[in-house]
């Protein structure tokens, strides 16, 4: 059994207002930014899963995504591999 | 006949729901999110207020208190649960009513009044309504704009799922989907509001149009109690 992180990327569905993204937006103007247009605000999830393999891990972290991290009414989500990390030892050392 | 409020961490309007319940000639009783039963509560609410300080998402982490199993089994055998605002937004994400709320497209915290036409007053949340009376009920939210997609909303309003639209003249608050203020689940026993029916209990306190909503449930239990003995 190893830890594997993964990263859950959440985003407002396309073509859904996302009034966050609209509030950064109107407010570059204030930082003489200009030319920027399209701001969603999302959200990022990073997590590390005990399992016995990636697949299995993966398959945890799919069901969070779309059971917990994001509402499929309204958002989209991706998962991804983070790094691989082995699992803290039962023993201490040093 | 006795009503249940749910105590979540992070809810506020739960005494004031409780006082409300109470003016509606229920004995109101509150339960502590942790537990795995109702109390033998004939009606279920879930308050407003920010249940998990609304971490994640709105409603989302309430979703998975010990009681909301039987919540779900309360809604499954007909009986009946209201959510008011953060109360909805739970009822939503455990997808016991359907929709989203999402943040508000006016990008601002509403806390207002609002004005909202009573759809039909054939449902146990609404039948102690008058007849084209308009509810002045005030709103309190961040997240309340209702959204689900057209095809959906069209099969919502076709079954008589939508309760409550705001209306003129202040008007749709929050950007939300047809003006759609509350809905009730497909069994018509589950009902969600945005605006808060328990902060409009006493005239003294601008408005006790929200008691018209509560013993609409009251009586309704009453009712539906006595039909069983007669049966």
């Amino acid at each position: 059994v190893s830890g594997h992180r993964f990263v859950v990327s959440i985003m407002p569905k396309p073509g859904i207002l996302d009034p966050q993204g609209r509030a950064v937006e109107q407010s570059l103007p204030h930082l003489d930014v200009r030319g920027v247009s399209d701001v969603r605000v999302g959200r990022r999830v990073e997590l590390t899963i005990e399992a016995t393999d990636i697949v299995a891990a993966r398959a945890v972290v799919e069901r969070l995504a779309a059971d917990v991290f994001a509402n499929p009414i309204i958002e989209t989500w991706d998962v991804a591999p983070a790094s691989i990390v082995a699992a803290s030892p039962s023993v201490a050392v040093g | 006949m006795r009503v249940g409020v749910v105590v979540f961490p992070g809810s506020n309007c739960d005494r004031d729901t409780l006082h409300a319940a109470t003016l509606a000639g229920a004995e109101a009783l509150p339960l502590w999110h942790e537990r795995p039963d109702l109390d033998g509560a004939d009606v279920v609410v879930l308050p407003g207020g920010f249940a998990y300080g609304d971490y994640l998402r709105a409603g989302v982490l309430a979703r998975f208190s010990p009681i909301m199993a039987a919540v779900r089994e309360h809604a499954s055998a007909g009986g009946l649960v209201l959510g008011i605002c953060n109360g909805f937004q739970v009822l939503a994400e455990a997808g016991l009513v359907p929709g989203a709320l999402r943040r508000n497209a006016t990008l601002r915290f509403e806390h207002r009044w609002v004005r909202l036409t009573v759809e039909r007053t054939d449902s146990p949340f609404t039948r102690a309504i008058p007849p084209d009376h308009r509810l002045r009920l005030p709103i309190a939210h961040g997240e309340g704009s209702y959204y689900l997609p057209h095809d959906e909303l069209d099969v919502l309003e076709a079954r008589g799922g939508v309760l409550f639209r705001y209306a003129a003249p202040e008007g749709n608050p929050n950007g939300s989907a047809r003006d759609i203020a509350g809905v009730v689940d497909v069994g018509g026993r589950v009902c969600g509001l945005m605006p808060h029916p328990e902060r409009a209990s006493e005239a003294l306190l601008g408005s006790d149009d929200g008691m018209l909503v509560l013993r609409s449930i009251v009586e309704s239990v009453a009712i539906a109690g006595r039909a069983a003995v007669v049966a």
